[in-house]
């Protein structure tokens, strides 16, 4: 049986928790898994859009960490040390899945004719979503048009502006260079505007 | 003076701050005159905080805090093999 004392105040980084943990301390375990699984579902979801990789990535993920517990040097919190984890063993699922036929990113880019104009210069959008059914409207639109972006770009967006991942950690997890995560963040983020425009004026973009 | 293509080539390190104060300064000499441009980048910047909330659980919506069961079971036994 466990000595350690789970109650909802245990936080997953006191020193006891993380001796419990190292010690091979099943309540421990158990406690790490229901404290995070959930977020980290939530993470691995949002990234491979689809339930079944997600929670084969999370167990890879916690499996993973259990391993190197020994490494966790507390640099971190456990929570953000188990985040990057999640987010890795997603990637790795992602690469190993065939990617689906996706729209070319440049159809979704600003165009400019020969003298550096705008072909179609940029209106000012009325995006006031007051009501509480408005919002979640819209939230679920810009959802589904995130997830539509083609991967390359998507990956980069999800990590960058919604894992919040600074750009070193997002150019190390995908092996790229700082100057590519800035390329594709940006263009990520120039096409999530056209298509946002389109739904803003009411017309499907081209 | 900059034009509209390499603005919004350049916009990201713009509206992040990652650009020198001459560049800012060649960045505003362009925005001032060019309402397309301003519109690109108000829109730009709105893109990206609508993104971020899109994914944050709303006040009111319910605590999804919990780990399907059988995930938990399955986490936990695979770590005895
Ligand atoms: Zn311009």
């Amino acid at each position: 049986m466990s000595d350690l004392q789970v109650t909802p105040n245990t936080h997953a980084d006191d020193a006891a928790y993380l001796a419990a943990l190292r010690s091979g301390d099943d309540t421990a375990y158990e406690l790490l898994v229901r404290q995070h699984g959930a977020r980290l579902i939530a993470v691995a979801r949002r990234l491979l859009q689809n339930d079944e990789d997600a929670r084969d990535a999370v167990q890879d993920a916690f499996l993973s960490a259990f391993k190197s517990l020994h490494q966790f040097d507390g640099q971190c919190s456990l929570s953000t040390w188990l985040h990057r984890i999640s987010v890795n063993s997603a990637l790795m699922k992602l690469r190993s899945r065939k990617r689906r036929p996706e729209q070319n990113i440049d159809d979704l880019l600003p165009q400019f004719v020969a003298d550096g104009h705008a072909a179609e210069p940029a209106t000012a959008w009325d995006q006031t979503a007051d009501s509480l059914a408005e919002q979640r409207e819209l939230r679920k639109v810009v959802r589904e048009n995130i997830e539509r972006l083609p991967e390359l770009y998507r990956t980069v967006l999800l990590l960058r502006d919604i894992e919040e991942l600074s750009t070193d950690e997002t150019a190390r997890l995908l092996g790229v260079t700082l100057t590519a995560v800035n390329t594709r963040l940006h263009r990520a983020r120039q096409a999530l505007r056209t298509r946002l425009d389109a739904h803003f004026r009411g017309h499907e973009p081209c | 003076m900059l034009t509209c293509r390499e603005v919004i080539e350049f916009l990201m390190n713009y509206a992040e701050g990652n650009v020198t104060p001459e560049e800012r300064v060649r960045f505003e000499e362009h925005l001032a005159v060019c309402p397309a441009c301003v519109n690109y980048l108000n829109t730009y910047r709105t893109t990206v905080r609508l993104g971020q909330q899109a994914f944050k659980p709303l006040p009111t919506d319910a605590d999804e805090s919990s780990v399907p069961e059988d995930l938990v079971r399955a986490i936990l036994d695979a770590r005895r093999k």
